[in-house]
């Protein structure tokens, strides 16, 4: 841009009008995640698809998020905003964690990510499933994006939510066993991956238990691969034609002048 | 909603959090405690009102110590009209405080959206209060008993919750006396 010495500058009016038609978009992701509390820990569950507009942009991204090796957290909203959210909060729990020598609490992780949410007015998209335990138990949070929190046993996010809740409305029973944790988890998230657009691919899921060590299942269950629909499908000979099927009807060689080395 | 009577006050809400059409969260807790026996009516936006309580709680709590002695509702009223008051154009929270401490008793204050603050016998507040103006100014009476204000207030946040889309759930009630404080819910249907 020239510095004029005199006179107005228009150079703004361009970018205002086009402005005013319609103002950027970012990227968001349609998604279900969940979590939910039993007997002696929490489970956390995902989808994988990330989408840009109407396109499948990843179909295999992974929305559980590290926070401390006691707390996983699960993202919905804008892939970048979850993701350098749930990094930065990791980073500050584990200067935390080296000045005090002691596990993160899951309440530390919540005050933080709901402070810095609540400073940025929500215009960091990022709704959050919080899961974790620590030495009172195990917990489980949602954030969204504007800094509200709430603590509940079950919970989902993300524009699957209400599939997934449903599922959750009818399962869900007070002190659950693992076992039956992670399968109601899987079925609230099928439920996002089938019946919502904006949500699919496969399920991951993350098991946090009391005085264990976390088991991260990446791609639990996996019921939209591709391989065996290809494979099940026969091509007819017509569409298979054998090598060399298409003739060489002429040949042309051209052999450009090799390149002179530069001269320094 | 809050009512006061002698020697403590009684505490009432619903239990829903909207987002647009969603119930978010159909169990919440918006009775919140912002020390021993001093609690808070929110109403408004919940980040809004989470993030004002928190503050409160922390300043309440920090003069409590420096002075000794359990902290005046008044003055947490008070702190809670300065942050509501000073952030006005930035806020969209309706509080109640009430509870009770050694010099007034059981108070109740209501701060509304401008961030007024006002002693008042009871306060009733939020999108479902609009429709039990008239029920409480008709069966409001001053020097209630205890079981009689329980009452007002189940009856009030029962009706408010049957008329207003934006209400449901169960009705948290919260009892704050010099005894002490008693948690209950009531599940409509």
């Amino acid at each position: 841009m020239e510095t004029t010495t005199s006179g107005f500058s228009f150079d703004l009016c361009a970018r205002n009008a086009r402005l005013e038609g319609k103002a950027p978009a970012a990227m968001k992701t349609g998604t279900t995640i969940c979590g939910v509390v039993y007997k002696d820990g929490v489970v956390l569950g995902a989808d994988t698809r990330a989408t840009g507009g109407s396109e499948v942009a990843d179909k295999n991204c992974a929305k559980i998020h590290y926070l401390a090796p006691n707390i996983y957290c699960c993202g919905a909203g804008t892939a970048a905003d979850t993701e350098k959210t749930t990094e930065l909060i990791a980073s500050q729990l584990d200067l935390l964690r080296l000045s005090t020598s002691t596990q993160s609490r899951v309440v530390a992780a919540v005050t933080l990510l709901k402070r810095m949410l609540f400073k940025y007015q929500g215009h960091i998209s990022a709704a959050l499933v919080l899961g974790g335990v620590d030495c009172k138990g195990p917990h489980l949070y949602q954030i969204y994006p504007h800094g509200s929190t709430s603590k509940l046993p079950y919970v989902t996010m993300g524009s699957g939510s209400l599939a997934a809740m449903s599922v959750f409305e009818t399962g869900y029973r007070d002190g659950m066993a693992e076992a039956e944790a992670v399968a109601l988890v899987k079925d609230a998230i099928f439920g996002g991956i089938f019946n919502d657009l904006g949500s699919g691919s496969n399920c991951d899921i993350t098991i946090i238990r009391q005085g264990g060590v976390p088991e991260v299942r990446r791609g639990y269950e996996t019921p939209n691969e591709t391989a065996p629909l290809r494979a099940a499908y026969a091509r007819p000979a017509s569409l298979r034609p054998p090598v060399g099927a298409t003739p060489v009807l002429s040949t042309l060689v051209d052999v450009f002048d090799a390149p002179q080395p530069l001269a320094l | 909603m809050a009512v006061a009577y002698s020697g403590g006050v009684i505490m009432g809400a619903d239990s829903r959090v909207s987002t647009g059409t969603y119930v978010a969260n159909r169990v919440s807790d918006k009775v919140t405690a912002i020390h021993d026996k001093i609690y808070l009516c929110r109403s408004g936006s919940a980040a809004d009102t989470q993030a004002v309580s928190d503050y409160v709680r922390h300043y309440l709590g920090a003069h409590a110590i420096e002075c000794g002695r359990p902290p005046l509702v008044k003055t947490a009223a008070n702190l809670c009209k300065r942050i509501c008051y000073a952030n006005k154009d930035r806020l969209l929270a309706s509080v109640i405080v009430a509870g009770v401490d050694p010099y007034e008793g059981g108070s109740v204050y209501v701060i509304p959206l401008g961030g007024t603050c006002a002693k008042v016998p009871f306060a009733i507040g939020g999108s479902g209060s609009t429709y039990i103006y008239g029920h409480v100014d008709h069966v409001y009476r001053p020097d209630m008993t205890k079981a009689e204000c329980v009452d007002f207030v189940k009856t009030a946040v029962e009706r408010a919750m049957a008329r207003d889309g934006s209400s449901g759930g169960i009705i948290r009630l919260v009892d704050i006396s010099a005894e002490g404080v008693q948690r209950d819910f009531v599940v409509v249907n």
